[in-house]
């Protein structure tokens, strides 16, 4: 996560080999000192509640996994419809990022849910509404990192997506709805609901503290992890013509010229073993990406 | 558009008229899952009869998977999305007709599968106009955003193994709400059976309009 834009490791301008910004570095100290805190009030300093008793604690973790993932959710269907009326890398990417992120929180959240069972019901699982519908949303989201997983065109990547991720969003409160109803006769201790109105003092404070921790959790995952794919990206356009490029140049130069530091070897190679076609042809188009890229998430770099 | 509609479906019907794909192999499967049931299941314990909803609702959404895969499976091919595109067809049209096709053909395995769980489970059916209405609603829930994910996926290398992954999770809130519209149909649970029908109808409603808003993108692109 060390930024460093070097200029002269590729034939690639300008691209950077880390994910990392001003930005990102205080969200991740900002994150890790949140957590601290979180563990020291979720585990010690809050007292355990009348009615769940110890379990409580868990809930400090499973409102803001889950609380993340739906927020993670409702970013990837904003990308999505952005996608298909703007078609611009950046919301592809994002909204593939967010849903990642969405479904790590998801997994997370069964976890914990699962945990809390154990101790409350005796059984990791429990046909309780939430779980259900939080099992049934993780597997439509895996669908869509699935779908997106295939190798296929950029733009046909984009707008596949773009539809699940738009299919996905709306089904959300059809299955919210459908489950409830369904587990409706068998109404028991759910791990939402029965705390939250009766929280307050250091209880209420832990839970605020932990949805806030989880949420800069969230955003400096999604940061890091769009960036990530918009370098993906960029070395996918790059990809053979780099490949290539450096083969020519190991064979041309014979170690000398590529000893020569700040890109000048680079240029020398690309201009006397394939003409201009491999450099100039690939400069504007990273270029273009890059300030496409700069205009959103990349802006902090 | 009317006749757009019909033209589209006219001809997915005739295909399948003249492939037999459905009645020789969809309708087959359908009623081997029915024998399969009674085989996991203790059939002398009564137990397929009390969970005939389910059953018959899990085997419809495995089949429409075949279906779908089926309808979008021949447009794949040769590029006859394209020439689809190339007839001057709206993308809406092309999409409710592919609907409209399908939903006559699950509409036709759901009937054999009645007659199926009759037989072999022993279910008396009873409560029609709830069961027919949800059965209704349900398959065009199915069928609405079966065609977008059908469509989506055909053009993908890996269209067999991503299509079930993609429809079943969605299509979980309408096994779950057809199931107890026909428990309370049959009169076997008590309850609200026409609310669960609202819920198909809202189902079938959302994605009928998401499909023919997104289709256009998804056959331009996809």
């Amino acid at each position: 996560m060390t930024t460093t834009t070097s200029r002269a490791a590729s034939p690639v301008p300008a691209a950077p080999t880390g994910t990392g910004s001003r930005v990102t570095r205080i969200l991740g100290i900002a994150s890790l000192i949140g957590v601290a805190v979180l563990v020291l009030y979720g585990l010690r300093i809050s007292k355990e509640d009348a009615q769940l008793g110890e379990t409580i604690r868990i809930l400090y973790m499973h409102v803001p996994t889950v609380s993340a993932a739906y927020l993670a959710f409702v970013i990837t269907a904003v990308g999505s419809v952005m996608y298909l009326w703007k078609r611009s890398e950046f919301w592809d990417l994002l909204a593939a990022s967010s849903a990642e992120i969405g479904v790590l929180f998801f997994a997370l959240t069964i976890l914990n849910g699962m945990l809390w069972g154990k101790i409350t019901w005796g059984v990791f699982w429990r046909w309780e509404p939430r779980l259900t519908t939080t099992a049934v949303l993780f597997l439509t989201y895996l669908g869509y990192l699935a779908a997106r997983a295939v190798p296929t065109s950029t733009r046909t990547r984009g707008t596949i997506s773009a539809v699940i991720g738009i299919m996905a969003v709306v089904n959300i409160p059809i299955v919210h709805k459908a489950v409830d109803w369904w587990r409706g006769l068998h109404q028991e201790k759910t791990i939402f609901g029965t705390v939250d109105p009766d929280m307050k003092g250091t209880q209420l404070f832990t839970a605020y503290l932990g949805l806030t921790v989880f949420m800069l959790i969230f955003a400096w995952l999604l940061i890091h992890r769009f960036r990530v794919a918009w370098l993906a990206e960029r070395a996918n356009d790059v990809g053979l013509d780099a490949a290539l490029a450096e083969r020519r140049a190991e064979g041309t130069a014979d170690g000398s010229a590529n000893e020569t530091a700040d890109g000048s070897a680079n240029e020398t190679a690309d201009s006397s073993a394939n003409g201009p076609a491999d450099g100039s042809a690939n400069e504007p188009a990273n270029e273009s990406a890059d300030e496409s890229a700069g205009a959103g998430l990349g802006g902090a770099r | 558009m009317i006749r757009d509609v019909a033209l589209v479906a006219g001809k997915d019907l005739r295909l399948e008229m003249r492939s037999r794909v459905g009645i020789g192999q969809v309708v087959p499967f359908a009623l081997l899952v029915l024998l399969l049931f009674a085989f996991a299941l203790d059939p002398e314990r009564g137990v397929l009869d009390r969970v005939t909803s389910g059953l018959f609702w899990v085997v419809v959404l495995f089949c429409s998977v075949l279906f779908i895969q089926r309808s979008f499976g021949v447009e794949a091919e040769d590029g006859i999305i394209d020439a689809l595109r190339l007839t001057g067809l709206s993308a809406p049209s092309i999409y409710i007709g592919k609907v409209a096709a399908l939903v006559v053909e699950l509409l036709a395995l759901e009937v054999v599968l009645a007659v199926g769980v009759a037989i072999f489970y022993g279910t008396t059916f009873g409560g029609f106009p709830l069961l027919l209405t949800a059965a209704v609603a349900a398959t065009l829930g199915i069928a609405g955003s079966g065609s977008v994910y059908g469509a989506l996926s055909a053009r993908l290398r890996t269209r067999d193994t991503l299509l079930p992954l993609l429809l079943l999770p969605l299509l979980a809130p309408v096994l779950i709400a057809a199931t107890r519209a026909f428990e309370v149909g049959m009169g076997r649970e008590a309850g609200q059976g026409w609310s669960w029908v609202a819920l198909l109808g809202i189902f079938a409603l959302v994605y009928l309009s998401l499909g023919a808003l997104l289709f256009r993108p998804l056959m331009e692109d996809a």
